[in-house]
């Protein structure tokens, strides 16, 4: 062990249980036995893997396969608004166009969630009625560095999840994943996930952001991926959308092929949701092509992919729209939100 | 969501356009700059996809190999051994800028008649094409550097023999260092894929390249043979296989002619239970299914270590499941056909037999059309170092894996072949790789990657896979001499 490592002392230390990690790991959870685990998966070769996810990206998706391709991005975006200028009239008017995002194409489909700060939540809800289909999501957990304490961290999860947060998008703690204390970015999710309780004894869905731009490596990736799905997260997130890069094509290649490999351990199926920095269609369409051909069709549903995004779902609607028409419109024809 | 009522994986058709394609119902000779009839019996060259014929072929008999001959000796005496090095170079140059204007062309010319798929024509074969002659196109006015020597000058009239499976690729390795260092030419594609090649002489034309630098004649194997062991060339060089390698080193020997044989391979990929794992099934897959096997280097023995072989073969199965087979213009298309009867006798051949001899057969389930020649991506598993699967090149997309315990029994295995063209290693540790790469007896060793080709690197291989390098420095020296002139032979100014 580097002299960067816990001491033994730490690395003894028991951790929260999570029902994940004592199935595949282990009933004596430690700090070491988690390293173990971790240190123990293939390592990423970055040239080879950033091949992988070009040559995905070559695949020509046109005509029906694009019209399927551009409804289903629809239908698995998390339209976005994470300002600290954001105001419950901006939510209000990111709702509208979550439920109708083409008024001149009444078949277009929803999208699946508006993500918001906790703050925004009881707006979002308010705005969107009920049985909208559309479900509601806040950043949480000191979104986006996640320095806070964990009391902290917990109470902002609450929150939100009181005031009618369906899905939970949290945070981890990059710091403490660098400084090798995978254990405490561990025990966090594992708490977060039951702050994600209602009364009901229902959970909010919790996708675990891993900031893949500040873990740097794809080696981490990797690490951090498995890490948030022993420690029980519903969903694996590439970003927060503040930090760049944010989300790329290999690294959520990556994520979905731990993906793949805890469905063929478990045969249980985890979410993937890139997020930050996809704008086009053709880009998007490169996602589901590498979803598709690594995980399987089957992951092409919201409740298993989704994009993060704000400005994608305006070009796939302009996309939507040449379909139809034959024709290229332009920015005026589909609305601001 | 929409209602998934189709398969998105059953991507709609993305076929590449033909209407780019401008070609004639029938090619001649491409002697001294200008199509000719050919004397022999004129032949058709098809799509192995459809089996619909694409042009009439000329058919090149000894006369006319005669006088393709005389044409690069005439060029070579009187023109391009005149020539300075630079200018030299402006024409290699002028000839990779054109292939790249007409790049998607000649990717749609080699497709069709080749039957490799689209996105290997398009993304690999015609840039390589273009990086060759850009390559050896800077090298023309700087032979004194190629290390043979002082006063390096061209070896004359240079005969080449180039195989079907990089048709337009094999091309430029050879034509590209050839004329950089000063030699004219005569070069024979193969009969089934002479399409590219003919295109290509377009370009010279358009290119303006004296006449007969580069004569491209067509035929079979007899205008081969005939061309080799013409008594006015001075250099041979040939891909292909290692049974037809052997003829020509038994008919060119002590003719004088510098020989460069190019042949078979049966090539390890080495992978070791800290590999990183996602990328070698990659890299395994590219390894052996890159244009449907049919590629002398390519990593037709997996040897995976023993500990991790179940879930290596799990992995690569699953992998192969999404690889597409069909029409190789279709954009999607990961498997194209099998370039022509007689290959695919031969891998089903070889495959039956690896079945007969005890060997795990497992097929990639996927439709074959209805016409033309397909072979499925095949794996074998529980194949023993004395299967004929193990030994003999298959040359199409068969797998035969096999286990290793120790980096000592995985060199002995990778070694024992009599080939040794390339070889692959997969592991994480760096210190592995090269402890590994420095007891393999192979041309090429490639670590953690596989079928990578750069006009810098030198390529060619060890006992029956030939002698001689193409590519790099070594590619060049190959067509060059050094000392006093003598003969016909002249000085490569600079």
């Amino acid at each position: 062990m580097t002299s960067a490592s816990p001491s033994s002392a730490v690395q003894h230390v028991a951790l929260a249980p999570a029902s994940r990690a004592v199935n595949v790991i282990g009933g004596d959870l430690t700090e070491k036995s988690l390293r173990l685990h971790l240190e123990g998966l293939p390592g990423v070769d970055a040239v080879g893997l950033e091949a992988r996810a070009a040559g995905l990206g070559t695949r020509s998706i046109k005509t029906t396969s694009k019209a399927w391709a551009l409804d289903a991005i629809i239908g698995m975006i998390d339209l976005t608004t994470l300002e600290g200028a954001d105001t419950p009239g901006k939510v209000q008017s990111l709702v509208a166009k979550a439920l109708t995002p083409d008024p001149s194409d009444l078949s277009t489909p929803r999208v699946a969630a508006v993500c918001v700060y906790g703050d925004m939540v009881p707006f979002a809800v308010a705005a969107l009625g009920p049985n909208s289909g559309i479900n509601v999501a806040a950043v949480a957990t000191a979104f986006p560095s996640g320095r806070a304490a964990l009391p902290i961290k917990l109470a902002d999860t609450k929150d939100a999840v009181a005031a009618g947060a369906d899905e939970i998008d949290m945070v981890i703690d990059r710091g403490a994943f660098l400084a090798g204390n995978y254990g405490r970015v561990f025990d966090e999710i594992v708490a977060v996930k039951d702050a994600c309780r209602r009364d009901d004894g229902s959970y909010a869905h919790l996708k675990v952001i891993l900031e893949t731009g500040e873990l740097n490596t794809y080696d981490n990736v990797r690490k951090a991926s498995w890490l948030a799905i022993l420690a029980g997260g519903d969903f694996i997130k590439t970003s927060t959308g503040k930090v760049a890069p944010a989300a790329t094509l290999p690294v959520t290649l990556l994520m979905l092929q731990a993906v793949r490999d805890w469905h063929a351990l478990t045969g249980e199926r985890i979410g993937v949701k890139p997020a930050g920095g996809i704008r086009h269609s053709k880009d998007a369409i490169k996602y589901l092509v590498t979803v598709a051909e690594t995980v399987g069709e089957e992951w092409l549903q919201p409740e298993l992919f989704r994009f993060g995004a704000s400005s994608l779902l305006n070009d796939v609607l302009l996309q939507r729209q040449k379909l139809a028409t034959g024709r290229y419109s332009g920015p005026d024809y589909v609305t601001v939100d | 969501m929409p209602a998934s009522s189709q398969s998105f994986l059953d991507y709609a058709p993305a076929p590449e356009s033909q209407a780019i394609l401008n070609l004639r119902e029938s090619y001649g000779l491409f002697i001294n700059g200008e199509f000719v009839p050919g004397s022999g019996k004129s032949f058709s060259t098809i799509s192995p996809a459809t089996e619909k014929k694409i042009a009439e072929i000329a058919h090149a008999d000894a006369a006319d190999v005669d006088r393709a001959v005389a044409a690069a000796r005439k060029a070579f005496d009187g023109t391009w051994s005149r020539l300075s090095g630079t200018d030299r170079g402006k024409y290699l140059f002028r000839i990779a800028r054109l292939v790249q204007e007409r790049a998607r062309e000649l990717a749609v010319a080699e497709s069709l008649d080749n039957g490799k798929p689209i996105k290997e024509s398009r993304d690999v074969d015609v840039p390589l094409v273009a990086a060759w002659f850009f390559y050896y196109a800077g090298w023309a006015d700087k032979l004194e550097h190629a290390g043979v020597g002082p006063n390096p000058r061209a070896l004359g009239v240079a005969a080449q023999v180039i195989p079907w499976n990089f048709p337009l690729l094999m091309l430029s390795w050879k034509i590209a260092p050839a004329l950089a260092a000063g030699n004219t030419v005569v070069i024979k594609p193969a009969e089934t894929t002479s399409l590219s090649a003919l295109i290509f002489a377009e370009i010279l034309q358009q290119a303006d390249l004296p006449p007969g630098v580069v004569n491209i004649i067509t035929g079979a194997g007899d205008t081969g043979a005939t061309l080799v062991n013409h008594p006015d060339v001075n250099k041979v060089a040939f891909t292909g296989s290692t049974s037809v390698g052997r003829m020509i080193a038994k008919s060119t020997a002590g003719s004088g002619k510098s020989v460069t044989l190019e042949l078979g391979g049966k090539a390890a990929n080495i992978v070791f239970d800290d590999a990183p794992l996602d990328q070698a099934i990659e890299g395994i897959v590219n390894g052996i299914f890159f244009n449907q096997g049919h590629v002398c280097c390519a990593g037709s023995r997996l040897l995976v270590q023993e500990n991790i072989e179940t879930e290596v073969v799990e992995r690569l199965k699953d992998r192969l499941r999404t690889l597409r087979l069909g029409d190789p213009l279709d954009k999607n298309t990961d498997i194209g056909a099998v370039n022509s009867r007689e290959q695919l006798d031969r891998i089903r051949e070889l495959s039956d037999i690896g079945e007969a001899e005890g060997a795990t057969r497992w097929t990639s389930p996927c439709e074959i059309p209805a016409k033309g020649f397909w072979f499925a991506p095949t794996i074998f598993t529980g194949v023993e170092t004395s299967h004929r699967i193990a030994r003999e090149e298959i040359f199409g997309p068969v797998l035969s894996v096999m286990t290793f315990r120790t980096p000592a029994e995985a060199i002995s295995k990778a070694n024992n072949t009599p080939y040794g063209l390339s070889a692959g290693i997969w592991t994480d540790k760096g210190s592995k790789i090269l402890a590994v790469a420095d007891k393999l007896r192979a041309g090429v060793i490639w670590a953690n990657t596989f079928n990578r080709f750069d006009p810098a690197s030198p390529f060619g291989g060890y006992k029956e896979s030939g002698y001689g390098r193409e590519g790099g420095r070594h590619g060049l020296a190959a067509y060059l001499t050094s000392g006093p002139a003598a003969g016909t032979v002249r000085k490569a100014t600079r």
